[in-house]
């Protein structure tokens, strides 16, 4: 296959065969572990700051502003100085809040986000585990991702905060379905739960053309329902600043907060990147069946790049969302969901499956 | 990794936790507890190999019974309110129901004999799950399946009609118009 030479087997396999040739195997996953661990944490971190900066910068341009330009060449540091900042806040901690679960909700939304982004591939062979219900395993993982939300908001002793995690529980709840189903209509289309397998289907097209009409409806439902999951606008009402102050997070200072904020730029970057996986076809480039010479021009670019590509495109378009329209009201936000959303859903799984029975597909 | 630490710390925190679960005087705390002990269950799952039981334990107990439950929580309980005490003849009782359920549940699996099975294992891959659950021959799952997706409905049709506005609110229009 003429994409291998952007393939990072051989450099993972290299590092591993090197390490376990000194040491013993214990060691050597140990070490493997660690190496894996510090690359997501600096990934994650980057990424957030990056991705925070990302959104200055898209709302400004929708605003018709400059955004963040003083700190660093066109501003590109502003992040970095606004964390350092957040690092020094004191962490206060309501007198009367459970403290136990008051400490422990930032810790649930962070890990949820950081275990949720284990199985996502960044490149061929760029992956940390890849297994046979991959897709499955993100949408479980990151259902309990709104326990930390709902925690918080009740721990915190604080009318706003409980009204916001209300909210944001049966928003998240609600939306969960929509997500869920319409992954199952691409886990129908693809017969496979494993990454690697989704991935490895769109080597000839991408599912979202491949699938043409099916596709297209589950790819707009899943972004919205995304959209709603990560609690952004204009489904943001858990942290309605207009007139919950912060919402769940009203009480939260300095690091946690930060958590929090890292949390929410993370769930961003895994509801894109599963789109993209799902839907945009990882880091597999634009092939067109047969079209050889084309395929082979696409294959020049690496994986990597595809990959980030799609997923800044994705991530564009939810940016474009939160910064276009206005924030729903909690009752229409649930009838979009029950009464839209899951029947539009339900009636797109029985399509697809029309469609994959009959091979109506490309 | 020796697969007998990884169940002693899992069977460890199942324990832990179970415990503070039903020690906690605090209803939110025992709520988050029980999540921590069904993780851990999920845990125990993975080390088995059974990614989809484990999968379908954190979606289904994790993100949904316990979600539910914080949720009611949330909604009827102050942050203040606390459990009262036992009292003595309560805490008695208790102690002596418990002690006899641990006594012959660790009796029975001690007499049990164990016997390892030569049967080839059955796949627990994905796709075999799926077959196993709507096939109708040996080992399947069809009439389970059927059954509790009755059970199911019934129970959403029950909550609708719980939920609903309308009878109530043409209850009280029939009485004004009695008046």
């Amino acid at each position: 296959m003429a994409f291998n030479i952007y393939d990072f087997t051989p450099l993972t396999k290299s590092i591993h065969d090197s390490l376990s040739a000194s040491l013993s195997p214990t060691a050597t996953l140990a070490i493997e572990w660690t190496i894996v661990g510090v690359l997501y944490l600096l990934f994650v971190a980057v990424f957030g700051l990056f991705l925070v900066y990302a959104e200055r910068k898209v709302c400004a341009a929708f605003q018709q502003r400059l955004g963040p330009m003083r700190v660093g060449p066109w501003g590109l540091l502003q992040t970095i100085a606004d964390f350092i900042k957040l690092l020094m806040k004191e962490l206060i901690t309501p007198k009367r809040a459970d403290k136990l679960l008051y400490n422990l909700a930032p810790f649930i939304v962070i890990i949820v986000a950081f275990v949720s982004i284990s199985v996502i591939p960044f490149a061929p062979g760029l992956v940390s585990f890849d297994f046979d219900i991959g897709v499955f395993f993100v949408t479980s993982v990151s259902s309990i991702g709104v326990i930390g939300v709902l925690l918080a908001g009740w721990s915190s002793n604080n009318k706003y905060s409980l009204i916001g995690a209300m909210r944001s529980g049966a928003q998240i709840v609600s939306y969960e379905l929509s997500v869920g189903l319409a992954l199952i209509t691409m886990i129908v289309f693809a017969g496979t739960m494993q990454i690697s397998g989704i991935i490895e289907g769109q080597r000839d097209m991408w599912f979202i053309f491949k699938g043409h009409i099916p596709a297209v409806i589950a790819f707009i439902v899943f972004v919205i329902a995304g959209t709603a999951e990560t609690n952004r606008g204009p489904f943001d009402l858990a942290e309605a600043e207009s007139e919950l102050t912060a919402g769940f997070h009203t009480e939260y200072s300095g690091i946690k907060f930060a958590f929090f904020f890292l949390a929410e730029y993370i769930n961003l970057f895994i509801v894109a990147a599963m789109a993209t996986i799902v839907f945009l076809g990882g880091w597999m480039p634009l092939h067109f069946g047969e079209f050889e010479a084309f395929n082979n021009v696409m294959d020049l670019i690496p994986g990597l790049f595809w990959f980030f590509m799609k997923v800044f495109f994705v991530i564009f378009l939810m940016m474009w969302f939160k910064w276009t329209f206005p924030r729903l009201r909690v009752d229409q936000i649930l009838n979009l969901e029950w009464k839209y959303l899951l029947p539009i859903n339900l009636m797109n799984i029985i399509l697809m499956t029309l469609v994959v029975l009959f091979g109506l597909h490309f | 990794m020796d697969s007998n630490i990884l169940f002693s710390l899992f069977a460890g925190a199942i324990l832990l936790f179970a415990i503070l679960t039903v020690t906690t005087r605090k209803v939110l705390r025992a709520a988050v507890y029980l999540l921590f002990v069904l993780v851990s269950t999920a845990g125990l799952y993975f080390m088995l190999n059974y990614n989809f039981l484990a999968a379908v334990q954190l979606t289904v107990y994790a993100g949904g019974i316990v979600v539910l439950m914080i949720f009611s929580i949330l909604l009827t309980s102050h942050i203040s309110e606390k459990a009262r005490m036992a009292t003595l003849k309560e805490g008695v009782f208790s102690a002596l129901t418990v002690v006899a359920g641990a006594l012959l549940t660790i009796v029975l699996i001690i007499n049990h004999k164990f016997v390892a099975t030569t049967e080839p294992a059955i796949s627990t891959d994905v796709q075999n799950v799926g077959r196993q659950l709507i096939s109708y021959g040996e080992n399947g799952y069809a009439l389970p399946f059927e059954v509790i997706s009755v059970l199911l409905l019934a129970a959403m049709i029950g909550s609708i009609i719980v939920a609903r506005k309308e009878s109530l609110a043409s209850n009280v229009k029939s009485t004004d118009n009695q008046e």
